[in-house]
């Protein structure tokens, strides 16, 4: 039972991340209907840009709150700002051509940052800065809820709210749904549709800027290829709540993130990473369009 | 109807004779000509150029996008080693005729993995085949790193792959590369798939597939069963990628997961895209351009003493699909260039 309730800590705090992850990949989708395979890079590089301002600003062994809230703002801003670049030089110039070319362009750009990251950041695995003291905060026999998994907790649902807030009572959340819904008929209504796709890469960024920080803290190894596997995950879990779907995203993140807890603790960790190739096979079997997506009837 | 007249030869099989003999004098030629290097390259441009053709079946002619060929080029690759160090049908001195069992066989899982991979992924519409490879290619790789009876991450020792063959006509040994040998069957394997995908192209399949790739609503209301023409298409480019992984396994003589990496898939990926989607001799010539590069490009790796390749490549995809999405060829094969009204596929 003990045992049961930790995975479930662990479960959670990391299906919180891969939601987080997730979300970028579901809101592109939902605006583009393209896979965004840079995504997965983006976060890699914010995971690199808090490590190397932390070095910089000779925190990188002074853990606290201020430390995690300064590289928060740093990687989010970073990715941000490499979203919006991706966007502006690698797919803008595409907007009207066919979706294959686009994903191959999203390819291109997923290679060109992991491996120009390989050159720049070298290709060793680096540490990533203390973020916060790794206490444990309150225990239950021999299940712990430490810090860490709070912190992270607390963060995924700050951000949560803050997104639900953007897309659901603001003006810009209003138009991003209208584009998502209708591209043409948007900007027929004056919605500029350029510059919501250009926002949507921007917070769908800086969310994994968010992500890139939290998964930094509890597992502190960053190499310039760790966007591929949690990419890959975080992608499973979007399709698994429904592909453009914000809340499934965050289902997915948890259903994906608990699942892998429970085969590394009680069958084998071998298998965590063929996990979610198996669940991705399941979902396309059974229910395609995810579990909170409703599948569409293609009109001509 | 008159009896046709009897001739030694039915006519239709003057061609495929033809280009054996040529297969066997260009093989010699380079045999005796270029040095081991240079011979190793042209053994890697048939290795890739299977490799585009197979991948140009499913992201050109089918519109469907795989981006984890080396997966299957692994299962062909391994299993024809496996197969190599365990059976052989033929002694000693005509061991060579070994080789197209082993392809074939490495070929046909390679072709069941497909199956298996394309099945779920390619009854929806979209991208999930991107991924669904994707996530396969690496699965492969963790299942090879961890099975021990092929080496694990150790790698696979031991194949016997080509020998020298000593022949002794009227007392004179005459010596048979090894080399000489692989090269026929590779450039034989690369023949037949060129010819069985262009006349596929140019069969009822053949337009299935381009129907698909075109619009596969419409393609549906003409009566085509869109899901088994992706299938089959992606069927039989893994098995070509199988055939691919052979004959490298059979000339590297050592395998190892890690050269199955992603790298690879995207070696192909380029291949298609830079050759022209669509286009099998617009293929050919890009596994050239591709397979070379890399040796153009090493004094400059050796300037800057990184490994630029990569980046290039990443920067290369971009930029054609910004640029010029077609590639060199766009859709049209290369006879297509001097005939005044060039037919598109």
């Amino acid at each position: 039972m003990q045992d049961f309730v930790q995975h479930l800590i662990n479960g959670i705090s990391l299906g919180s991340i891969y939601a987080l992850i997730a979300l970028g990949y579901t809101m592109v989708y939902g605006i583009l209907q393209l896979i965004n395979f840079a995504h997965a890079d983006v976060y890699m590089v914010g995971a690199f840009a808090a490590y190397y301002v932390a070095r910089f600003f000779g925190i990188d062994s002074s853990p606290g709150i201020s430390t995690l809230i300064l590289l928060l703002i740093v990687s989010m801003v970073s990715c941000s700002v490499l979203g919006l670049l991706i966007e502006r030089f690698a797919y803008r110039p595409l907007r009207n051509s066919p979706r294959l070319n686009i994903l191959i362009t999203a390819i291109g750009v997923s290679f060109f940052l992991e491996y120009l990251g390989q050159i720049v950041f070298g290709p060793d695995p680096k540490v990533f800065p203390d973020v916060l003291v790794d206490a444990n905060l309150f225990s239950w026999g021999q299940v712990q809820l430490r810090s860490f998994d709070v912190a992270i907790f607390c963060v995924v649902m700050i951000t949560m709210l803050a997104l639900n807030f953007l897309i659901y009572r603001t003006k810009v959340g209003k138009a991003m749904r209208a584009v998502s819904s209708n591209q043409q008929v948007a900007a027929l209504m004056g919605v500029n549709v350029d510059r919501i796709i250009a926002v949507t890469f921007v917070i769908g960024s800086s969310l994994a800027g968010v992500g890139s920080v939290l998964v930094g803290m509890k597992y502190p190894k960053i190499d310039p290829l760790m966007g591929l596997l949690i990419g890959l995950k975080a992608f499973v879990a979007a399709v698994l709540g429904g592909i453009g779907n914000l809340m499934g995203a965050i289902l997915g993140g948890i259903i994906m993130g608990l699942s892998e807890e429970m085969v590394v603790g009680y069958w084998a960790s071998t298998y965590r990473d063929a996990l979610a190739f198996g669940i991705l096979i399941l979902i396309l079997i059974f229910r395609p369009a995810g579990l909170l997506g409703k599948s569409q009837i293609e009109k001509v | 109807m008159k009896p046709e007249p009897k001739t030694l030869f039915k006519k239709s099989l003057i061609v495929p004779i033809i280009s054996v003999f040529l297969v066997i004098a260009f093989a010699l030629f380079i045999d005796l000509s270029v040095n081991a290097y240079i011979q190793l390259l042209f053994i890697y441009i048939c290795v890739n150029a299977i490799m585009g053709l197979g991948l140009n079946l499913v992201n050109g002619l089918t519109g469907q996008f795989s981006i984890g060929h080396a997966g299957f080029m692994a299962v062909g690759a391994y299993l024809s080693a496996y197969v190599s160090t365990k059976i052989s049908f033929f002694a000693a001195p005509f061991e060579m005729f070994n080789f197209p069992i082993y392809a074939i066989s490495g070929g046909l899982l390679a072709a069941t993995a497909g199956l298996v991979v394309g099945l779920p992924s390619l009854r929806l519409r979209g991208d999930y085949l991107a991924i669904v490879t994707l996530g396969f290619g690496e699965i492969i790789r963790v299942v090879l790193l961890n099975v021990d009876a092929i080496g694990g991450a150790r790698g696979f020792y031991g194949i016997p792959g080509f020998q020298d063959l000593v022949v002794s006509i009227g007392g004179t040994p005459i010596v048979v590369h090894a080399f000489f040998l692989g090269f026929v069957h590779a450039l034989l394997w690369l023949l037949v798939t060129f010819l069985v995908i262009w006349r596929l192209v140019r069969s009822t399949h053949g337009r299935a597939f381009k129907s698909v790739r075109e619009d596969e609503i419409a393609a549906e209301a003409m009566g085509i069963n869109t899901t088994k023409v992706k299938v089959r298409a992606f069927v039989l480019s893994s098995f070509f990628a199988g055939v691919a992984g052979s004959i490298f396994a059979h000339f590297a003589n050592y395998l190892n997961p890690s050269t199955f990496s992603f790298i690879k898939s995207v070696d192909a990926i380029i291949i298609v895209v830079l050759g022209g989607m669509g286009s099998l001799t617009g293929s050919l010539i890009a596994a050239v351009v591709i397979t070379l590069l890399p040796e153009i490009l090493r004094p400059l790796q050796e300037i800057t003493g990184v490994d630029l390749r990569m980046v290039i490549y990443a920067l290369l995809l971009i930029v054609l699909m910004i640029v010029r999405p077609k590639g060199i060829m766009g859709s049209k094969e290369l006879p297509d260039l001097w005939r005044g009204d060039a037919k598109t596929t």
